[in-house]
């Protein structure tokens, strides 16, 4: 039971065709070469495996590829430009140090991309405050430390470099 | 995993017929949950039909002023939309409680409602359990139970069900559109989800190949405040121990109505009637809430690992219920 599709990957058109079983992180990693997206828990509750899917941040551990033909995908490799010069994020990171080993890095990378634009897009977390938009018009939540733990719970790092990760987003964040 | 067909549904209708014709057959959302326990071997559908594409994504108003939300929409940008988050705090806080933002923007509304239950030995395919394999037995009830119910447990199932979103709209009184072979019927979301009884293996009235469309809220009342709180094991990205949604009207410094619905302390979301009663016309003082909340603890039933799920519960309550009440007289 196969099923053709074309996954458009950091900008790039690719066909393949895959075992409907396949996830959209085994597609691109098994079958694309696209190993960024790391492989931690493989159910969905470490974050390792984040890429933006139609620019929004998901796990792609959690979803079949077959139900993704057509759509655009960004891992953390596809965030830097093409002539190589880097995200800010991915800049940010270096310069506060915000990883150990490096494993959660690119989905820690993605999903801050993801989280920023969440955020500048109105959208409220558990830790924004209640009342914030009144008349419910959206306007950008400003990111403080307890903002960006809250939304980035979503990405384990095991070596417990989440205080530097917070340093390195905020800075992004306060562009 | 067992191999499975996928197919893209074109209209609600035809969804529904592809599934229903094949008992083998499941509906595709975000895929959430039913990835992993497909993963995991907990579930095994033979066809999956995507129903993603389907134009049941949008967020309308109601003539009387409620909403009307579909099947589709993601639930985080259901917690952003800004007539919940005007109208319906209790929905939005809920919705954000639940989860990590990566799951909440593929998570749907629908299979939120329809999420099961992260029991261990549910997810756990070498144990015992009436839920996943009825006749089996439940390895919970003389295991590792501190997640399970206090409340509506049978001797079969100690389940709970896992949403946030679920308890809010519980108080909200909303209504479930369901479309089957015959079109489509209405389910109050409180007959939605059935306690466990001798069935634990069916966690709502759903029959297969039904497909549920949208959720319909009603407005709450002019004046009325509505909140949600969660207890954890950490700060973020975690189920509920105990949960409280609560839409409260005061009147100076009594209670005129309040709604209450726990999570986390039984196999459906859990109206707190007794509780609700209690309050009705009291004073708005913790003494009142704490009260109110005994009223419904009377008949909890704790297992040997959750006793402290009845003081959370009842300091729970009362937090909220302070917050609530303290907001309405500033």
């Amino acid at each position: 039971m196969d099923s053709q599709l074309t996954l458009h990957v950091d900008g790039e058109p690719r066909s393949l065709t895959v075992d409907n079983r396949t996830t959209l992180l085994d597609a691109l990693r098994d079958r694309l070469g696209v190993t960024s997206p790391k492989k931690g828990c493989d159910h969905g509750q470490c974050g390792s495996c984040t890429v933006l899917l139609g620019g929004r941040r998901v796990v792609s551990c959690l979803t079949f590829a077959v139900a993704h033909d057509g759509a655009e995908v960004t891992t953390a490799e596809g965030l830097a430009e093409a002539d190589g010069r880097l995200h800010p994020l991915q800049q940010a990171f270096l310069d506060h140090d915000g990883f150990q080993c490096g494993y959660c890095t690119p989905g820690q990378i993605c999903s801050a991309a993801g989280m920023l634009a969440e955020a500048e897009a109105g959208h409220p977390s558990s830790a924004t405050a209640d009342g914030d938009g009144p008349g419910g018009v959206p306007r950008p939540v400003p990111l403080d430390e307890e903002e960006i733990r809250e939304r980035m719970s979503g990405n384990l790092c095991r070596c417990g470099a989440y205080g530097n990760i917070v340093d390195a987003i905020r800075a992004v964040a306060g562009r | 995993m067992k191999p499975f067909d996928y197919s893209r549904a074109d209209d609600a209708g035809s969804a529904v017929a592809a599934v229903m014709a094949r008992p083998d057959a499941a509906f595709l959302a975000g895929g959430t949950n039913l990835v992993d326990h497909m993963k995991l071997g907990v579930a095994a559908p033979e066809l999956l039909v995507d129903v993603t594409g389907l134009p049941l994504d949008r967020v309308e108003e109601l003539p009387d002023g409620g909403l009307r939300i579909g099947a589709t929409v993601r639930n985080s940008d259901l917690a952003a939309h800004p007539l919940v988050r005007r109208r319906l705090p209790v929905l939005s806080q809920a919705l954000l409680a639940g989860a990590s933002g990566q799951l909440r923007n593929a998570a749907t509304t629908a299979g939120n409602l329809l999420q099961r239950t992260r029991c261990g030995y549910f997810q756990d395919v070498t144990t015992p359990c009436n839920k996943r394999e009825p006749g089996s037995g439940c390895a919970a009830i003389g295991g590792w139970n501190r997640y399970h119910a206090v409340l509506g447990a049978s001797e079969h199932c100690v389940a709970v069900h896992p949403s946030d979103m679920a308890v809010a709209l519980r108080v909200l009184d909303a209504v479930v559109t369901v479309l089957g072979e015959d079109g489509e019927r209405r389910v109050p979301v409180g007959e939605f989800h059935r306690l466990p009884g001798e069935a634990p293996e069916a966690d709502t009235v759903l029959r297969h190949g039904e497909l549920v469309t949208a959720v319909e809220v009603p407005p709450l009342p002019a004046g009325t405040r509505s909140g949600y709180r969660k207890v954890r094991d950490r700060a973020s990205y975690a189920f509920a121990l105990v949960s409280v949604a609560a839409a409260v009207e005061t009147d100076g410094d009594r209670v005129r109505e309040a709604r209450i619905a726990f999570g986390g302390l039984a196999h459906k979301p859990w109206r707190a009637e007794r509780a609700e009663e209690a309050l009705r016309g009291a004073s708005a003082t913790d003494e009142a809430f704490r009260e109110a909340a005994e009223a419904e603890l009377r008949a909890a039933r704790p297992l040997p690992g959750n006793g402290f799920k009845i003081p959370m519960a009842r300091n729970t309550l009362a937090a909220l219920l302070r917050e609530l009440t303290t907001e309405e007289r500033r």
